[in-house]
Order: C-alpha cells, then sequence, then structure tokens
C-alpha cells in the first residue's frame, strides 16, 4: 500500500477519523454545544479531500484515478461518478448535522454517538459509491447499514426500539440473500471484480436462457433483489414505514437521502459496469421492480395519519421512480450502444428528491420538536401558526408531487422521456398514473395545514442552524426546477464515465 | 426559429405574480392589499389591451410578435427554452385575461376572511393563464398549465361555499389527470422526429418532418393524450363532471376566472396544439370531435334546463356552449375544397365571447347571491326592481348568451356553424338545435329571478355599488362592442388562424396533386 493509495480513500478515512474524535471528544469535556460544531466544520476535511481529487482527475483528464498495482485495484474507483455522489453524500450529512441542532436535546446522553454514528454510515457511502468489487460493496453496505440501525433505535422509545430491530433484522435477512447471489455469481465468473465479471459474461453467453445461466439467473435475481433493502424498493420495503415513524427524525432524512442516493449509485454502477452482457435481462427484472415499488407505495400512502409515515411510502415510491431510469438504459435504436438519459435522469432525479425530501423532513423537525407529534390532523392551522415553515414544507410536498416549478417535476420529465425512448412506455404510463394518485395524499397534508383552523396559536420555534439548512434546501427545491440545466450537465457528464455508457 | 427579447410579454406575464409578492410581503392593512392588487390588475389589463392594439394583423406582418426567448435548458438531452410570443390566436385571449383578471379582482372586495391570502392566489393564477396563452415552448407552455392547479384549488377549498372541500379535491384529480397524458405527449412529442425540441413553432412549422423523423409513439395516440388534457379542461362531455361542482362551490372572483379564462386554456391548447401540431390528425378525427361537441351542445342544454341553482345552471350551460368550440374544429374535415378559416375562427371567437358573457353572467349572480344570500331560482323573483343596473346587466349578459344578434354571442356561433355546415351538415343542424334550447332556460331564469311580483324579503336589497358596477360597465361594453363590430376580433383571429389552415390546404394538396397530375 503506497501512500497514493491512502489518498485515494482520504476522504472516506477522513470523515471516520472525525467520528472517532466526536466520541473522545465527548469522552473527557462535557461541553454538548460543541459536538455538532465539531462534526459540521470536521465534514470540511473530506470535502476539501475530495476537491482535491476532483483536481487531479481534470489535470489528468483520464477517467478515473486507479493505481494499477495497488491492494485497491479493481475493488475501488475513484472516478467522477464517485466523487459526484461523495460531494451529495457530504453535502446532505452536513445539512443534516445542522438540521439536529434542536432535536439532539432528546437524546441526553447519546449526543455524541448519535453524531459518530451518522458519520460511520456516511464512511460507508463514500466507499459505496467508489467500490467496483464484490466483497468491498458487501463490507461498504454493512458499514452503511449497522450504524443507521443504532440511530434508528436512539430515542429509546417503544416506537424507535421497534425501528431498529426491525431495520436490524430485514437488513440481516437482505444482507444474507445478496450474499447468496454474489456467491453464485462468483462460482459462475470466478471473479468478485465487476471488471471480471463482466469479462467472464461476455465470453459465455448462451442466448436461450435468461441471464445466460441459472446460476447467474438465480445470483442476479438475488442480488437485486438484496439491493432493494437500501433502496427501499419492493419487495424489501416492509422496514421503511416503520423505521421512518420510529426513528428519530433527522436520521430519517439521512437515511431516505443519502442512503438513497449511495445505493443508487451502487446499483447503477454495478448494474452498468458488471453486467451490461445481459441487460435486457435485468431490464425487465428492474422495470417490474420500479412498477412495483410506484404502485404500493403510492397506494399505501393513501391511508396513512402519520407524516412520517406517509413520508416513508412515498419514499418507496420515488424509489420506484428512479427505478424506471435504471432500466431505461436499454439501447434499442439502431446506432446508439447504452443511453446515457436514463443513468442521468437517476443521477439528476437523486438531486432533485434529495432538495425536496430534505425540506420535507426539515420542517416536520422543526414542526414535530415544537408541537411533540407527527399526526396529520395535528398539522392543522399550521398555516397560521408558522407561514414560513408551513410554506416550506407545501414547497416540498408539491415538489413531491411533481408540480412545476420544482426540481422533481422537471427529473420526471426527463426520467418519463427516457423510458419512452428506450420502449418502456407502459412503465412511463405506470409512473404518470401514480403520479396523479399521489396528489390526493400530499395534498391533503396541504389542505389540513391551510384549511383547518385550531385554537393552538403558538408560533413554531426554529433555531438559526435548522433555519438555514430548511432555507437551503428550499431554495435548491425552487433552483433546480427553474434552472435545471446546470445538475442535468454535471448528471449527464459524470454518467458518462460509466463503462459502456455515453452513446446517444 | 424566432429570436429576440421584447420584454413586454415578460412584464405582462409576472406583473400580477409580483404584485402577489409585495402583498404577502408588504402589505400591512386590507386596505394596502388591495390597492396593490388592483392596481396591479389595471396596470396588467393595460399591457394586454397595449399588446392587442399594437398586434399588427396586416399582410406581411411577423406572425409571431412581441417575441421572449432566453435560452432555458440546454445538455445532450433536453432542450427548452423560456419563449413568450403572441400571434393573432393569442393576443385576443391576453386581452381577455386581462379583462377578467381585472374584473375578478374588483369582485372580490367584499371578500372579508384571509384578504391577505385571498389575493396573493388570485393574482398568481392571473400569472399562470397569463403563461399558459403566451408560450410557445411546450415546456414552459405545461409549467404554466400546472402552475394553475394550487392556486385554484385553494381559491374554492377555502373561500368557496357548499361542498367546498370535494369540489376542489375533485378539479384537482381530473386536471392532474389531464396533465398526466399531456405530459406523456409532450414527451412523446419532444423525442419524436429528428428536430428534438419543444419549441411550437419550429414543430409546426415542421409537421411533416415530426412523422418522417420516426415517432417513438404512434402520431394518433400523441393527438389524443393532448386531446384528453384539453378536453377536460374545456370542458366537454362526458369528463365535464368537475365543472358544476367547481363552478357552484368556487367564489365569484373564481369562478369568472374559471369559467372565463381557465376554460379557455382548454379550447387554446386544441387550437394551438391539436390542429396547428396535428394538421393531418384533426382531419382524420374531425368526425370523432365533433360528435363529442354536439353531444356536449345537446347533453348540457338539456340539463342546464332542470337546474334550479343559478350558478350550476350557469356552469351547465358553459359545457353546451364550449361544445361549440368542438364543433368549429370539425369544420376542417370540408373534403374536396380549400378549407377556410371561418369555423376555427368561430371557435376562437367562441373562446373570447363566451368569456366575458359567462364573467358578466357569474359576477351577476355573485351579486344577487351577496345581497339575497340564495341562489336557488325559486326563492328568487322580482329584483329587477330592487336592483335595476344588475338586472340590465344580467339580461345583457343572458340574451347574448343565447345569441341574440348584435351582441357577440351571436357572432362566434353564426361563424361556427357556417364553417361546419359544409362538412358536417347534419350534426351542425342538431347543435343549432340545442342552441335553441339556451333560449329556453336563460328566459326562464331572466323570468324567474328578475320579473314577476315584488317579495317583501328583498325589499331593503341595494343595487350595485360603483366598485362592483365597474366590472358590469367593462363586460358590457366588450360584449356590445364585439357584436356590433366583430371585425375587431375576427381579423386577429384570422392573421393567427390562416397560416394553420395553409398548412392543412398544402396536405391536401399534396395528396391529390400527386393522384391527379402523375
Amino acid at each position: 500500500m503506497t501512500s497514493y493509495d491512502i489518498y485515494l480513500i482520504a476522504p472516506q478515512l477522513a470523515t471516520a477519523a472525525i467520528a472517532l474524535m466526536v466520541i473522545i471528544f465527548d469522552l473527557f469535556f462535557k461541553k454538548n454545544k460543541l459536538l455538532p460544531v465539531i462534526a459540521f466544520v470536521g465534514l470540511s476535511i473530506p470535502t476539501a479531500f475530495s476537491l482535491m481529487q476532483l483536481n487531479d482527475l481534470i489535470v489528468s483528464d483520464s477517467s478515473g484515478l486507479v493505481p494499477r498495482s495497488s491492494v485497491f485495484y479493481g475493488s475501488l474507483m475513484v472516478d467522477q461518478f464517485s466523487l459526484f455522489f461523495n460531494f451529495v453524500v457530504l453535502i446532505v450529512t452536513g445539512l443534516v448535522i445542522l438540521s439536529s441542532n434542536d432535536y439532539i436535546s432528546r437524546m441526553n446522553n447519546h449526543r455524541a454517538e448519535y453524531f459518530g454514528l451518522m458519520l460511520l454510515s456516511a464512511t460507508g457511502m463514500l466507499l459505496l459509491v467508489g467500490a467496483t468489487e464484490l466483497i468491498t460493496i458487501y463490507i461498504a453496505l454493512e458499514l452503511t447499514t449497522l450504524p443507521l440501525v443504532a440511530l434508528a433505535a436512539m430515542l429509546l422509545t417503544a416506537k424507535s426500539t421497534e425501528a431498529g430491530m426491525k431495520f436490524l433484522v430485514i437488513g440481516a435477512l437482505s444482507s444474507a440473500v445478496m450474499l447468496y447471489g454474489m456467491t453464485l455469481i462468483f462460482g459462475f465468473t470466478g471473479s468478485t471484480t465487476l471488471a471480471g465479471i463482466s469479462e467472464a459474461l461476455s465470453v459465455s453467453h448462451y442466448s436461450d436462457i435468461p441471464f445466460g445461466s441459472y446460476a447467474l439467473l438465480v445470483g442476479m435475481l438475488l442480488l437485486v433483489v438484496g439491493f432493494g433493502f437500501k433502496l427501499s424498493a419492493v419487495p424489501y420495503q416492509m422496514w421503511v414505514p416503520d423505521v421512518y415513524e420510529g426513528a428519530p427524525t433527522p436520521a430519517v432524512a439521512f437515511l431516505s437521502v443519502a442512503s438513497k442516493a449511495a445505493a443508487f449509485a451502487l446499483v447503477l454502477r454495478v448494474l452498468c459496469s458488471g453486467f451490461i452482457e445481459v441487460q435486457p435481462e435485468w431490464t425487465i427484472l428492474i422495470a417490474c421492480l420500479a412498477a412495483a415499488s410506484m404502485t404500493i407505495g403510492n397506494l399505501a400512502a393513501l391511508v396513512q395519519n402519520n407524516i412520517k409515515r406517509l413520508l416513508g411510502y412515498s419514499t418507496i415510491a420515488h424509489a420506484g421512480y428512479i427505478l424506471i431510469g435504471i432500466a431505461a438504459i436499454g439501447g434499442n435504436s439502431s446506432e446508439s450502444l447504452f443511453s446515457h438519459m436514463g443513468p442521468s435522469s437517476v443521477l439528476f432525479y437523486l438531486v432533485a428528491y434529495a432538495a425536496a425530501n430534505l425540506t420535507a423532513l426539515f420542517s416536520i423537525i422543526a414542526i414535530g420538536h415544537n408541537i411533540n407529534s407527527d399526526q396529520i390532523d395535528d398539522y392543522s392551522g399550521m398555516f397560521r401558526r408558522s407561514p414560513l415553515i408551513a410554506l416550506a414544507l407545501v414547497l416540498s410536498l408539491i415538489a413531491l408531487i411533481g408540480v412545476p416549478p420544482t426540481g422533481i417535476f422537471m427529473a420526471k420529465i426527463h426520467i418519463f422521456a427516457s423510458a419512452i425512448d428506450n420502449h418502456l412506455t407502459w412503465l412511463a404510463v405506470v409512473g404518470v398514473v401514480n403520479s396523479v394518485i399521489s396528489v390526493y395524499y400530499y395534498v391533503r397534508v396541504i389542505r389540513v395545514m391551510f384549511l383547518s383552523q385550531t385554537e393552538v396559536q403558538s408560533k413554531i420555534r426554529i433555531s438559526w442552524a435548522p433555519g438555514i439548512a430548511l432555507i437551503s434546501t428550499s431554495l435548491m427545491t425552487l433552483l433546480i426546477g427553474i434552472l435545471p440545466g446546470v445538475i442535468l450537465n454535471l448528471a449527464e457528464d459524470t454518467v458518462k464515465v460509466l463503462p459502456n455508457i455515453g452513446f446517444w | 426559429m424566432i429570436t429576440g427579447f421584447n420584454g413586454i410579454l415578460s412584464v405582462t406575464v409576472f406583473l400580477p405574480a409580483l404584485a402577489a409578492l409585495l402583498i404577502w410581503l408588504v402589505a400591512k392593512s386590507d386596505r394596502q392589499v388591495r390597492l396593490i392588487a388592483v392596481t396591479a390588475g389595471l396596470c396588467d389589463l393595460v399591457l394586454a389591451a397595449v399588446v392587442f392594439a399594437l398586434f399588427n394583423k396586416g399582410d406581411g406582418a411577423d406572425r409571431f410578435q412581441f417575441v421572449d426567448r432566453i435560452d432555458w435548458i440546454n445538455t445532450d438531452t433536453f432542450n427548452a427554452s423560456y419563449l413568450l410570443s403572441v400571434d393573432g390566436l393569442s393576443a385576443p385571449l391576453v386581452l381577455l385575461t386581462g379583462l377578467l383578471g381585472f374584473c375578478a379582482l374588483l369582485a372580490s372586495f367584499h371578500i372579508q376572511t384571509r384578504i391577505k391570502e385571498y389575493f396573493v392566489w388570485l393574482l398568481v393564477l392571473q400569472t399562470a393563464v397569463m403563461g399558459v396563452f403566451t408560450s410557445l415552448d411546450l415546456l414552459l407552455f405545461f409549467l404554466f398549465w400546472e402552475l394553475e392547479l394550487i392556486p385554484m384549488y385553494m381559491l374554492i377549498s377555502v373561500w368557496g361555499s357548499g361542498k367546498k372541500e370535494y369540489s376542489a379535491m375533485k378539479f384537482l384529480i381530473f386536471t392532474i389527470l389531464g396533465s398526466a397524458a399531456m405530459l406523456v405527449a409532450l414527451v412523446g412529442i419532444f423525442l419524436s422526429g429528428d428536430l428534438k425540441t419543444f419549441d411550437m413553432v419550429l414543430l409546426s412549422e415542421s409537421s411533416n418532418r415530426l412523422v418522417a423523423g420516426g415517432m417513438v409513439l404512434p402520431i394518433s395516440m400523441l393527438f389524443w393524450l393532448f386531446f384528453i388534457a384539453f378536453a377536460i379542461k374545456l370542458p366537454a362531455w362526458p369528463v365535464h363532471t368537475w365543472l358544476p361542482d367547481a363552478h357552484t362551490d368556487a367564489p365569484t372572483a373564481a369562478s369568472v376566472m374559471l369559467a372565463g379564462v381557465m376554460l379557455k386554456m382548454g379550447g387554446y391548447g386544441l387550437l394551438r396544439i391539436n390542429v396547428g401540431l396535428f394538421p393531418d390528425q384533426v382531419k382524420i378525427f374531425a368526425g370523432a370531435i365533433v360528435a363529442l361537441g354536439v353531444i356536449s351542445i345537446i347533453y348540457g342544454a338539456i340539463v342546464t334546463l332542470k337546474q334550479t341553482d343559478l350558478k350550476r345552471l350557469i356552469a351547465y350551460s358553459s359545457v353546451s356552449h364550449m361544445g361549440l368550440v368542438l364543433l368549429g374544429i370539425g369544420s376542417v374535415a370540408v373534403s374536396g375544397e380549400r378549407i377556410s378559416s371561418v369555423g376555427l375562427n368561430g371557435a376562437a371567437m367562441q373562446l373570447f365571447t363566451h368569456g366575458t358573457i359567462t364573467g358578466l353572467l357569474f359576477l351577476c349572480v355573485g351579486l344577487i347571491y351577496d345581497k339575497a344570500h340564495t341562489r336557488y331560482i325559486p326563492d328568487l323573483g322580482g329584483l329587477a326592481n330592487r336592483m335595476p343596473f344588475v338586472a340590465i346587466a344580467f339580461l345583457i349578459a343572458g340574451l347574448a348568451s343565447l345569441g341574440l344578434p348584435g351582441l357577440s354571442g351571436f357572432v362566434s356561433e353564426i361563424l361556427v356553424f357556417l364553417g361546419t355546415f359544409a362538412a358536417f351538415p347534419w350534426p351542425t343542424i342538431l347543435a343549432v338545435l340545442g342552441i335553441v334550447l339556451a333560449a329556453g332556460y336563460i328566459l326562464w331564469m331572466m323570468q324567474r329571478t328578475l320579473f314577476g311580483p315584488d317579495l317583501p324579503r328583498f325589499s331593503t336589497l341595494s343595487d350595485a355599488s360603483l366598485v362592483e358596477a365597474v366590472p358590469l360597465v367593462l363586460l358590457i361594453i366588450s360584449i356590445v362592442v364585439v357584436g356590433v363590430y366583430p371585425a375587431i376580433l375576427t381579423t386577429v383571429f384570422e392573421s393567427g388562424l390562416n397560416p394553420m389552415v395553409e398548412v392543412m390546404n398544402g396536405l391536401t394538396n399534396d395528396i391529390s396533386g400527386t393522384l391527379i397530375t402523375r
């Protein structure tokens, strides 16, 4: 291992170091107030390392920074794709730390652990977005998930403990399934690196069986299904509503945005670099999962009374919309190989969704902290009590419906366009119909806040740090909707570094 | 490709939204709120009038004028521009929006609850509608189309009456359903052909290339997806059921905007997109469109006859009258000779005249309801003695609505019938019968509410105040002027519709030319 190797994983190492620093600081000093400051300021170090790597990447003018002769060879990739998600994860983590400022008063003795675990999970995500080898992927996934389990149970209430327990058990189950899938894939291809798998698949291909062989068929099925847990997509979606309801709200924000973005990055990379040879087969699989996620998520959300539960089902639905973009990779047009419209729309959607969903959850943190409830009925008259926070929540809900001028509107247009362009019109239609269904439950929340009156007239208080987080995500939501070109161009550039992508 | 940046349309579109922002941030008292809102409404009306007056409809003038264009999204796979412009089709509708927007603001002075929010939503609504009529980029068009949803939902569900929340949700779900269809269609259009653009001007000029370049979805499917979206908004039978509920429960100003301009978005979309972008498809499917139109006209009229609520009555009459737009569009199916723009012109005229007439009807009903506290026709009577001015306005609107010559409604009806008769003689005759029913329900309504013996319980009613009278006078003027001198509008509409008709005639000539000469 050379010093250059260490430089390549410096963002991950730095994030883990800050996590430990926060915990150690808490052991020796009793200054609780400084903990979020350390965590937040500390994040500038991995960000700086990522910026340096980005600079190197631009200077070297190659697709990725990978040493040929190191222990990391084949297992990690530092390219524009991983750096894009590095920044997404780091920014989201920073915003969530800001938004936790008021909320952590509920966790008197565990404040340091709260931030430490969050940063450790972020470390896992940073590894995940660059991982190109199955075992690394597995370790990174576990590193992402286990701290989140502890975070979910951190409130030590019955609901919170239940959330942690469910998360742990289902997470373990999905890991086992995924691991079994990986074993089969390794057995079939003789390699654990994505490049090696791709090479093996390109030689041996029997066309009369799906995926070329039954081993690979079962392996892929189990792998993709296991990924479904991290994506909060069908068939591993049942943990989502319970965890969303029981876990601390900032942890939910972190989970629903950062973890989801990292998982989608992983799925894109695995499918595009490892399994592009069997693309027509997995396209069908992903398309079915997408349709099922959208439909189940939206239908179940219709009857929810708890806003966090509602957002839990909504996140399942959105995982479905984003999966459309992954399914829409197939290049069936004669002159092109694989479209980058689908993958780039995934990236764009993830950013737009991050902004909108964080806005929603940050408003819920502020409101829930004041009224001590997450029931939608208790939100009545919220617009009179606190117009700005209510407006932010309305904006985010409108965005989640996909109404302009917000980011997700542009993302949805783009993702449906990619589906139609790749002969998945039926999937686009399912998506559009689902968007219509979703109007009902989002608007119900808006209606309660605007229409119903309430006797309680006390204002909702929000301190400056969560306030900044809320304002910046709200502005992002609007800005991405009004000027989508910036992020869209970046997303299109970024997905071109994935092998086999970028001909259109 | 049309380029440039004139600026006047951008100001016209966004002025109401800016005023809304100003009200929300600055206004302290209810007086200030009203002052800012009305000032902005007046300025917007003046701007719209300036656009209409300066619009050059002469030969050789540019088809699209007052162009505002900025590159908006520009990536490998996605292109859209901020493109505002008016042609002969949209210029009168911009004027209509300015006029009715101003009237709606004035008609809102009696609102007592949550005044600030009310005017904010009303002004945002006006921006959205103005945007729909002026944007020539499909994505921008869709953006404004959707922007109108939330304000209208709020206006109905907060300041409405009766089953207001149910009606508002019904309105929302129906419209979103239409939007969903339109979303698929506009993505389909974007991906089809070699243009990869949302620019309606480019798309309409190259509608042949649209087919030749390969469609990702069948072109007839795109046509019908757009048609569904616009038919819901129009509304045409059988997707009209949201309208009576929304109208009945909405506050007066929202009803005026809804009937006056928002239904016109549907008609405008049909003319601009279904006729403008799919000239061959509209000829193929003209029969079906006419059938829907005739059913709307007759079904609407029959249902109207048995209504006892004033607002519901006018709402159903709107279904009947908007059927004329569909009928007028059917005129393009005339075979064997050159298509003339008369029928389309009638459809476009109907958008304008129905906007002003129904706007006036709703204003009058709003005043009656405010003062008499009932809209139930059997409970009303003898109002002409108590409120003569409102009665006269109501009478004029009613007579215009049933198509009395000399008032504006007659012009559009006769143009539609003239234009469509050649292509579909029997359906046109049926539609005329439907319009005859209008005389029945309008006169019956007038007689039962305005005339008859004085009722003691209405003895204290007062006539319209000055603020209430201004919108009535404005709309009466527009109805009479267009009725007496229709060319003020028809020539403008013609300058916008003729290029579309030329494209269709070109298509016919291509086909028949190849058959006969070779």
